[in-house]
């Protein structure tokens, strides 16, 4: 223990160490994507770390074993101090990841990251189409500026990923979304399906792809892989497919507190980054060290191991697989964190599933019915 | 791989790092938000791209310094073959 407050280390188990550091610099963003996994209420939390702040955390972490870093947000490029945060993390022994929406990039920004040390750049897109993609994002200019700072990180020599959220007004589209990629000479393509928090949670019923959408998007994904192997192209696509569609939870961050550990913008330190709105108190830095936050704070060790599962889980021998799913999907679905996460048809509550696949057949809300994110829409939740 | 390639000069490609870490007592290759824990052999073949050592020098270099490991020449190209092949190297 490091004196600066009491242990909940659960006795018999060691976690590993930190390995991905997720840096949520700032909430504030230009664009209000309807899928934002970004807290409801994130108007509330204006306070943000200041420069130093930032590196004591990356020194700190370094020290436990982080090596990935990842500049998010929001928006991270609205912080002046960027250059200066990758700077610092580089120098450190990091891999930086610069996660963006390519707004507010240019080319000289990107010149000062790469003299800063940063190692590589994602640009998340909303559609490969101009106008969904701007209608998606909010903005007129959008896509256009998407586009040419894809083309100005190649140019300046970064590996880039490009990332894709896709849904069912924009999934049917995927053949036109790798085809941009592959032009635009992606290294990785992430094409993922909406996973449902924060925002678009509250628009799943606009959101939610019909199984027969996801099924055709995962043919055209493959045939696109067959035919990039063929010509021995780098380019990789990774598909993640919506867990609503799966019998078995997905084996969330890989276990609670076990290697990914995200810093929000006020220094709240969070296991993942929906887990703000579960009824845990989770620490800030600006009051704990991160050893300590890691190894002994109760938010983090909360559920960790398996002796918090109620049934099904606990008595489940595949427990030890998926750590019984997302305990923010069980909160959100059934009230309880602990529960199994309904995803599972083990669990009690696997109808809720069931109904939200049903309501994609049947009842799915239209693009102009979504509630987009910004600071307006999240007051009001706030208040309410 | 065969014996055309040993003038080659394997390089990482860009984004690919490789580097030592204390806190998981072992070699890694760091790319864009993933990481490759890397056994001994692994590590040992890889600290050799330099940039500058050819597939022959560095096979050489590696023989030179385990005289005793049979076969090793055919098990460091079988390895650069591999990281090739996942696009971690580049041969130039
Ligand atoms: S998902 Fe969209 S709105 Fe949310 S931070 Fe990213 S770019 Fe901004
Ligand atoms: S019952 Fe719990 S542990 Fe078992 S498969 Fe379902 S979610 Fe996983």
């Amino acid at each position: 223990m490091d004196g600066t407050g009491s242990s909940f280390a659960k006795p018999g188990y060691e976690p590993g160490p930190p390995l991905w550091l997720l840096a949520e610099l700032t909430y504030r963003c230009p664009l209000q994507c309807p899928y934002c996994s970004n807290p409801l209420d994130f108007a509330k939390h204006h306070d943000e770390l200041s420069t130093a702040e930032w590196i004591e955390v990356f020194r700190q972490a370094r020290a436990l074993g982080a090596a990935q870093l990842g500049f998010s947000g929001g928006e991270p490029l609205v912080r002046q101090d960027l250059a200066e945060l990758i700077g610092a993390a580089r120098g450190l022994g990091y891999y930086t990841n610069l996660i963006t929406s390519g707004i507010g990039l240019t080319e000289a920004r990107i010149a000062s990251f790469a003299e800063a040390g940063l190692d590589h750049i994602q640009i998340s897109f909303q559609a490969a189409d101009e106008e969904v993609n701007n209608l998606l994002a909010g903005s007129r200019k959008a896509f256009a500026q998407k586009l040419a700072m894809a083309r100005a990180v190649k140019a300046q020599g970064y590996p880039m990923v490009l990332n894709f959220v896709t849904h069912r007004h924009n999934i049917d589209d995927i053949d036109r979304i790798i085809a941009l990629c592959v032009e635009l000479e992606a290294d990785f393509v992430e094409l993922a399906t909406c996973q449902f928090y924060g925002w678009a949670e509250l628009n799943r019923a606009g959101l939610l792809p019909t199984r027969a959408q996801l099924e055709r998007a995962e043919r055209i994904t493959q045939q696109w892989r067959e035919r990039l192997a063929a010509r021995n192209h780098p380019c990789k696509l990774i598909f993640v497919t919506p867990d609503y569609y799966e019998e078995r939870p997905k084996a969330c961050m890989n276990g609670w507190g076990n290697l990914f550990l995200d810093i929000t913008p006020d220094g709240t330190a969070l296991p993942c980054h929906s887990a703000r709105q579960l009824p845990v108190a989770f620490p800030n830095v600006r009051e704990h060290s991160i050893e300590h936050i890691w190894r002994h704070s109760l938010g983090f060790n909360h559920f960790r191991g398996d002796d918090w599962m109620p049934e099904p889980c606990r008595s489940c021998d595949e427990k030890e697989r998926d750590f019984g799913g997302c305990r923010c999907q069980a909160f959100m679905l059934t009230g309880d964190a602990s529960n199994a996460d309904p995803v599972c048809s083990k669990s009690a509550h696997h109808g809720v599933i069931l109904a939200a696949r049903q309501e994609a057949e049947t009842a799915a809300q239209p693009l102009d019915q979504l509630q987009y994110r910004n600071e307006r829409a999240s007051r009001l939740i706030a208040k309410a | 791989m065969n014996d055309d390639e040993l003038p080659k000069v394997p390089t990482f490609r860009r984004g690919y790092r490789f580097q030592f870490e204390p806190a998981q007592g072992c070699h890694v290759l760091l790319y864009p938000e993933g990481m490759i824990k890397l056994n001994e052999s692994a590590a040992l073949i890889l600290e050799q791209v330099d940039g500058q050592q050819s597939v022959g020098q560095l096979t050489d270099a590696l023989a030179e310094r385990f005289p005793e490991a049979p076969g090793l020449r055919q098990d460091v190209m079988e390895f650069l073959e591999v990281a090739r092949g996942r696009h971690w190297i580049e041969l130039r």
